[in-house]
């Protein structure tokens, strides 16, 4: 007999397992077959992006955010990584008996002022409470549709060999401050969640690069690496990367170190991968970080002509490795 | 990473790795056509090496071989199933993170805790003491494996136990010392190792001393070093150089951390709560005075004092794989990765049956383990 563990929650390779070996077999079309941020639906002539996240984040509150942020700002950027502007939210709570209600009017609180500076409406919604011991306080749902207004859409599969890789910052921020919010972990290092919303830079970048933007993801569980090796390998083309240019603050590196984590597998919530053709690169990292979303963005590496559909990792020293998608929910080691 | 303020950062200069990169490599031009087999012992060293691109940066005469320093590769079966059998048992089991996902024959402790076992992964075995206190109704056991580097800490913690009279906390020893194993390898006729990378952190506690025997009797060169790629470069340099001239003896290129004696406080406390017994290894069979037991002072921490375990779980019986485990992981060659007799990649079962998601043998299951980082790292 085989369970659900927290590794099929990790975004790596076990949830890939669990989506391809216990959910597809039973759902499968060809909409959501892409396993893209979001799906892509044609209404008339209207494309409309649709998504869904749930939070179950803990601690519920963090340094940099809380669980309300990350529901509004976790949607907003799937609509945004297939270009499309975000309009509406729906939102569902399932709350554990005893949860103390002034906490959830400060979620609740957070929720709307993320919702109101993003520009987004929550329409639609519902409640549900769960005796005490079957939930852990609150969990959140929140489900986003969004009007693309650009063609071609980004898309895995308008990767070309030449495209740079983009990242609009620094990588592990989000997942490093969880981890050490967490009962266990005291470092005192100030570092802070990265969640923030993306559409506003993704629609601006288009309207300055238009068509060279090839596609776009934002790695969240998992970190970069993941997402890398899941777009490598649903393209088919190998890229390269370049660690020494992988942006990181020297705050997440040095906690990584301690704890013995690899930021490149750490989630982050406000950023996200591009692809550009050559031509564009410059220009779109010039104007990614004269944005406040992107001013530590960086080419971190390009897309190869050959079709194992690898991604190679030049280190800093001058070595080589391939990066593997995430194994499983990263745990403290022995040494 | 791109900040060069970092510590780190000094001892990644890429200016630095190509200088000592370009003394490797004249070190095998000198000696065109010559083999050299190295064991990294430590599995902390095998994950940098595989982390930092530096398989891809050796002189094809150079051949690393990754070898029983992983804590939780060595760990026999039998205590992993009796790990898990623990956790279903009225008591909370703590462990450090790397056992969650080791395979038993049935399960692992991440599976037993999907299903209501109280395990409880602790970053230190510190934490086990407040823990013991938060729950004082319950028996908590530590799960205690590793090496000297791990060991004085649980020592420490044993000690406040007893300084506070916790009464319901317990260990369950499967802890191991790292003379004995390069012992027990370097008397296996087979064995084509002619030189070690020996552990840093081990080597910080027990010094370069310790290895001093280990050398007079197999005439084998051994370099301490560090974790970073300069350490790692170095220490490649200095050991290369010393096969190919045909030098034996102790080089400790990791000064900033390890002496000649060792951490005699470190040392002293282990002894002070531990003394040695005959372990099982996984795949290594029993090697003498390997393990560490409880002194009879300290024998109240025995978990087997707290909860009766089953005949087949009994500590220190040989070690007979169970029938099931044999049918399940026939192929598996963790066994002879370990003794640095097989590559994973020469395992039937290596990413196809095992992945780190679905592990089969140990190797695979530590981040540290030589199939994992083979895996994440190739």
């Amino acid at each position: 007999m085989r369970y659900i563990t927290l590794d099929h929650g990790s975004g790596g390779l076990a949830s890939q397992e669990l989506l391809a070996d216990h959910l597809l077999p039973f759902l499968k079309n060809s909409m959501l077959n892409e396993l893209e941020d979001s799906a892509v639906i044609q209404i008339g002539d209207t494309k409309i992006a649709f998504t869904t996240d749930s939070y179950v984040v803990d601690p519920i509150f963090f340094p940099g955010g809380d669980i309300a942020k990350l529901a509004v700002n976790g949607t907003l950027n799937d609509l945004a990584m297939k270009a499309a502007n975000p309009l509406y939210l729906s939102l569902g709570l399932i709350l554990e008996e005893g949860f103390p209600l002034n906490e959830l009017e400060q979620v609740v609180s957070s929720l709307a002022k993320a919702a109101q500076d993003a520009g987004v409406t929550v329409v639609t919604g519902d409640t549900k409470v769960v005796p005490h011991g079957k939930g852990d306080r609150i969990f959140i749902n929140t489900s986003g549709i969004g009007i693309i207004d650009c063609a071609p859409i980004p898309s895995y599969r308008r990767i070309q060999p030449g495209d740079c890789i983009l990242v609009s910052g620094t990588v592990g921020d989000h997942g490093i401050t969880i981890l050490t919010s967490r009962k266990g972990l005291h470092l005192e290092t100030p570092i802070l969640s990265d969640t923030m919303p993306l559409h506003g830079l993704v629609a601006a970048l288009l309207d300055k690069v238009g068509a060279c933007l090839h596609c776009m993801r934002d790695p969240t569980r998992g970190g970069l690496a993941t997402t890398l090796t899941e777009l490598a390998s649903r393209s088919g083309w190998s890229f390269e990367v370049d660690e020494q240019a992988i942006p990181i603050t020297h705050a997440v590196a040095s906690a990584c170190e301690i704890l013995g984590f690899d930021p490149l597998y750490l989630a982050n919530e406000g950023k996200c991968v591009i692809f550009v053709s050559s031509e564009c690169a410059q220009e779109a990292l010039r104007f990614i970080r004269s944005r406040s979303e992107g001013c530590d963005a960086a080419i971190i590496g390009r897309v190869l002509s050959d079709k194992n559909g690898r991604v190679v990792l030049n280190t800093a020293i001058g070595g080589k490795r391939l990066l593997r998608p995430l194994a499983g929910e990263p745990l403290p080691r022995i040494c | 990473m791109n900040d060069s303020s970092s510590f780190e950062a000094d001892y990644r200069k890429p200016a630095l790795i190509s200088f000592l990169r370009q003394r490797l490599v004249s070190v095998f031009d000198a000696d065109r056509g010559r083999e050299v087999f190295c064991m990294e012992v430590c599995g902390t060293h095998t994950v940098s090496i595989f982390r930092h691109g530096i398989r891809s940066m050796l002189p094809l005469g150079l051949h690393l071989i990754s070898g029983p320093g992983c804590p939780v590769c060595v760990t026999t079966q039998r205590d992993i199933d009796a790990f898990i059998w623990l956790s279903h048992q009225d008591c909370i089991v703590t462990t450090f993170g790397d056992l969650m996902r080791v395979p038993g024959t049935e399960s692992s402790l991440q599976e037993a805790r999907a299903t209501g076992a109280r395990v409880l992964p602790v970053y230190s075995p510190m934490d086990v003491i407040s823990v013991a206190k938060e729950h004082s109704n319950l028996l908590v056991v530590f799960l205690a494996v590793g090496f000297e580097t791990t060991i004085p800490g649980i020592a420490s913690m044993l000690y406040e136990a007893k300084r506070l009279n916790l009464s319901n906390l317990a260990i369950y020893s499967a802890m191991k010392l790292m003379p004995p194993v390069l012992t027990a390898i370097f008397s296996d006729p087979d064995c084509g190792i002619q030189g070690l990378i020996c552990p840093g952190h081990v080597s910080a506690i027990i010094g370069a001393k310790a290895y001093a025997p280990f050398v007079e009797r197999y005439g084998v060169p051994c370099v301490i070093t560090g974790f970073e790629p300069v350490d790692i470069m170095r220490g490649l340099c200095q050991l290369s150089e010393m096969i190919l001239n045909g030098q034996s003896g102790i080089y400790n290129a990791y000064e900033r951390v390890v002496s000649w004696n060792g951490n005699q406080r470190a040392l002293d406390m282990m002894h002070r709560v531990f003394m040695p017994k005959d372990a099982q290894w996984r795949g290594l069979g029993t090697i003498p005075q390997s393990g560490l037991g409880l002194r009879p002072e300290y024998v109240d921490f025995d978990v087997s004092n707290h909860i009766q375990l089953p005949e087949t779980l009994k500590m220190g019986q040989d070690e007979r794989l169970p029938q099931g485990f044999l049918k399940k992981n026939h192929g598996c060659k963790c066994g002879e990765i370990i003794k640095g007799k097989a590559s994973p990649l020469s395992c039937p079962l290596f990413g196809k049956a095992c992945t780190p998601s679905r592990p089969f043998g140990p190797c695979m299951v530590s981040t540290e383990g030589t199939c994992a980082a083979f895996f994440k790292y190739g």
